[in-house]
């Protein structure tokens, strides 16, 4: 009995610690609109991943024991959809299109060069934490095709040689 | 609300556009706002305010225009001027030559076939109206067919409509609309969901993107439409999460139809009650499919199961469930507006309406169209596409993203409606078209939508799973230059099995973009194994390249 307590004290102490948090207000608030119902957890999982740039493994405990999901559905979900990342992002991200339109523009080139000078793959982060390299399965800017995102930025018809004086300039400030 | 308020607000707002000389209509809808068009649109707000000119024009961020490859575009009313790629720098000039007609080195003839050969019923209001302003929306008809339906016709009758009017699903199969309605209709349940699949996951495909960002309410009404006539009173719209601009633009219509009173209880003092939630989707294609999107809604992986049962016997929650595309409930509106006869008119024998393609690739208009079922695909290609960039060589044009296939030159003749589109081993998808010409190799364009079935396969059934990843295999052998003679034969029987024996459509599509190719450019792939060579000069061929 007295150990039930003592748990229960302690979610106790954890949620109101996270309420002092502005951004753990945005999360509970999510939770709490929805009614603390499980299917809530995919629409708090973006909350998370908006508010903190990437899904920590603490975050996913916390969701999990706040929506009574077992951590191992929790943990399917947020691995299952290509949207969440486990892993924390660099201080600045390169999106670099593979739809179709932006494939055949030149893309896999644009692609092959940003490897090259970054010495990762898509889906990784440099070494330095200063650059995340990401493919984008489809922007919805066909008509601009090959389309880059860089920072939040979409950027239309765009050649390896843009791309890269970007990222170098991005590189120097990490350096500088 | 009622039908005065309705059209003194269409008045009010008609009467405050005719007082202005001159109206700018700055593109803000995606591809534009990649150009910058935000920053166009404020450099002339400023402007104007400079010169004093408030009173005589106003500026206003409409929905796409169409021709995106022309971005940041811009259209002047009432002279019906439409000028491409303004930048900051030329705000000044446009304004000088408002008076005194238009400025020649921007303006975009609205006589050529890209403009005069389409047909818009989907994207009647889309450069038109302001999608943040729920009173332009309403001035241009908006919400009177909600308002016809509920007073004057009974849920059958909407049905009947849709049902008589011939409207085939824009998601892909084409499954008659009205048949899935009047199947929910006779579901025997107190709760019925109405959702919207707003999940455009096929890679060159942003109709639906467009639509939304677009003209936001007109999808609102549509669902509150098919709501009644399949007695629901919940809706939801599943977006990607990649579409910001569309979520913001859907959640603001969302909070102003609710303060309006077209959502809620009692809509149109009716006993008619109607919500709608907006869900994020993850990046997931599989989401497409509707059983797996019903599991992502209710929070769960986004895994397809057997259907029967049907989402309209059984859905979400295990509820009667409509599930409609965004372009389908957009057809909706005007359906009911004009009726069914109206509709039915236009098209094919099978195929009726309208159909909105996001025409992309190597063509020299690229950019969002609609034309009536049917149109040639060489319309589509060299007359509203305006031909090939750089006077190359047309190839192929892939329709229905990685489910679909490419069509070949000497189809070109082709009708787009669904039967015909089937017939090459393709299909009409949601309207991504991507022009292919002579730089593209159709074993690596097969190879590169594999690519993206083994990494979208969801991994529930081992056809999908264990096929697709094979036959990516087989295809970056073929690419790299060490295929040999036997490798087609097993393409074929790997494609028929994993055709017919998948769970869910992503996987009994999945061969397709292979298959379409084998079928019309099979010497691209002999010339790959016998030559070592690929005519196209893409594939590094004996250089080891593995897939992306």
């Amino acid at each position: 009995m007295e150990a039930l307590k003592e748990t229960a004290s302690k979610a106790q102490d954890e949620t109101s610690k996270r309420a002092d948090d502005p951004r753990w207000r945005r999360v509970n608030r999510v939770m709490r609109l929805h009614g603390y119902r499980p299917n809530a957890l995919i629409e708090t999982l973006h909350m998370v991943q908006d508010t903190f740039g990437f899904l920590e493994m603490e975050a996913l405990k916390y969701v999990a024991k706040t929506l009574q999901v077992p951590l191992s559905r929790v943990y399917a979900v947020a691995t299952f959809y290509h949207f969440f990342s486990l892993k924390p992002p660099g201080k600045h991200t390169c999106v670099v299109c593979m739809g179709t339109a932006c494939y055949i523009s030149g893309a896999a080139e644009i692609m092959h060069e940003m490897q090259e000078a970054l010495h990762i793959e898509p889906g990784e982060t440099t070494a330095d934490g200063a650059i995340s390299l990401v493919t984008a399965r489809c922007l919805g800017s066909c008509g601009l095709a090959p389309a880059v995102v860089l920072d939040g930025e979409i950027k239309g018809k765009m050649t390896p040689a843009a791309v890269l004086e970007t990222i170098e300039r991005w590189q120097a400030d990490a350096s500088g | 609300m009622r039908l005065d308020e309705i059209r003194e607000i269409a008045r009010i707002e008609a009467d405050r556009e005719d007082g202005y000389r001159h109206r700018i209509n700055v593109c803000v809808a995606a591809g534009c706002l990649s150009c910058q068009s935000a920053s166009v649109k404020d450099a002339f707000e400023k402007e104007i305010a400079k010169r004093g000119l408030e009173n005589w024009c106003r500026v206003k961020g409409v929905g796409c225009l169409g021709l995106c490859s022309g971005g940041p575009l811009v259209a002047i009313e009432p002279a019906g001027i439409l000028y491409h790629t303004v930048s900051v720098s030329d705000v000044s000039d446009v304004l000088e030559a408002l008076d005194d007609g238009p400025l020649d080195r921007l303006v975009c003839s609205g006589e050529t076939p890209f403009f005069k050969r389409q047909k818009k019923i989907v994207l009647e209001n889309c450069g038109r109206i302001d999608p943040e302003r729920l009173e332009d929306y309403i001035a241009a008809g908006g919400y009177q067919a909600l308002h016809t339906a509920l007073t004057l016709m009974t849920p059958e009758e909407i049905t009947r409509e849709i049902e008589k009017s011939g409207l085939r699903g824009r998601g892909g199969a084409g499954f008659p609309t009205g048949l899935k309605w009047s199947t929910v209709a006779k579901a025997d349940n107190e709760t019925k969901f109405v959702i919207c699949n707003a999940d455009e996951g096929d890679p060159g495909a942003f109709m639906d993107r467009s639509v939304l960002e677009s003209d936001p309410h007109r999808v609102l009404e549509g669902m509150a439409l098919a709501a009644r006539a399949v007695g629901a009173n919940h809706g939801f719209i599943y977006v990607r999460a990649e579409y910001p601009l569309a979520v913001k633009r859907l959640k603001k219509a969302i909070a102003q139809a609710e303060h309006a009173g077209f959502l809620g209880n009692n809509i149109f003092h009716t006993p008619f009650r109607f919500d709608i939630n907006v869900r994020l989707g993850a990046g997931a294609f599989v989401c497409g499919e509707e059983t797996a999107l019903i599991a992502s809604i209710e929070g769960q992986l986004g895994r397809p199961r057997p259907r029967p049962p049907y989402p309209a016997e059984a859905g979400l929650w295990g509820y009667p469930t409509l599930i409609n595309n965004v372009e389908t409930l957009a057809n909706i509106v005007p359906i009911i507006r004009e009726g069914s006869q109206w509709f039915a008119g236009i098209g094919t024998e099978k195929s009726k309406g309208t159909k909105v393609f996001a025409l992309a690739g190597r063509v020299n208009n690229t950019g969002l169209i609609e034309v009536p079922m049917g149109t040639s695909l060489r319309e589509i290609v060299f007359e509203i596409g305006g031909g090939i960039k750089e006077g190359k060589q047309f190839k192929a044009a892939q329709t229905g993203g990685p489910s679909g296939g490419c069509i070949p030159e000497h189809s070109l003749d082709l009708p787009m409606d669904y039967e015909s589109l089937a017939q090459v081993g393709s299909i009409m998808g949601s309207g991504g078209m991507i022009v292919m010409d002579e730089t593209s190799c159709m074993v690596d364009v097969a190879r590169y939508f594999m690519e993206f079935c083994r990494s979208e396969s969801c991994g529930k059934c081992v056809p999908c799973r264990v096929g697709t990843t094979q036959i990516h295999e087989l295809l970056g052998k073929i690419t790299n230059g060490t295929g040999t003679a036997g490798d087609l034969t097993k393409l074929e029987e790997l494609c028929d099995l994993v055709k017919h024996t998948s769970l869910c459509g992503l996987g009994q599509t999945a061969p397709n973009p292979v298959m379409s190719t084998l079928r019309h450019f099979r010497e691209e792939y002999r010339a790959h194994i016998e030559d070592r060579f690929c005519p196209a000069g893409v594939c590094r061929m004996g250089r080891g390249k593995e897939g992306e």
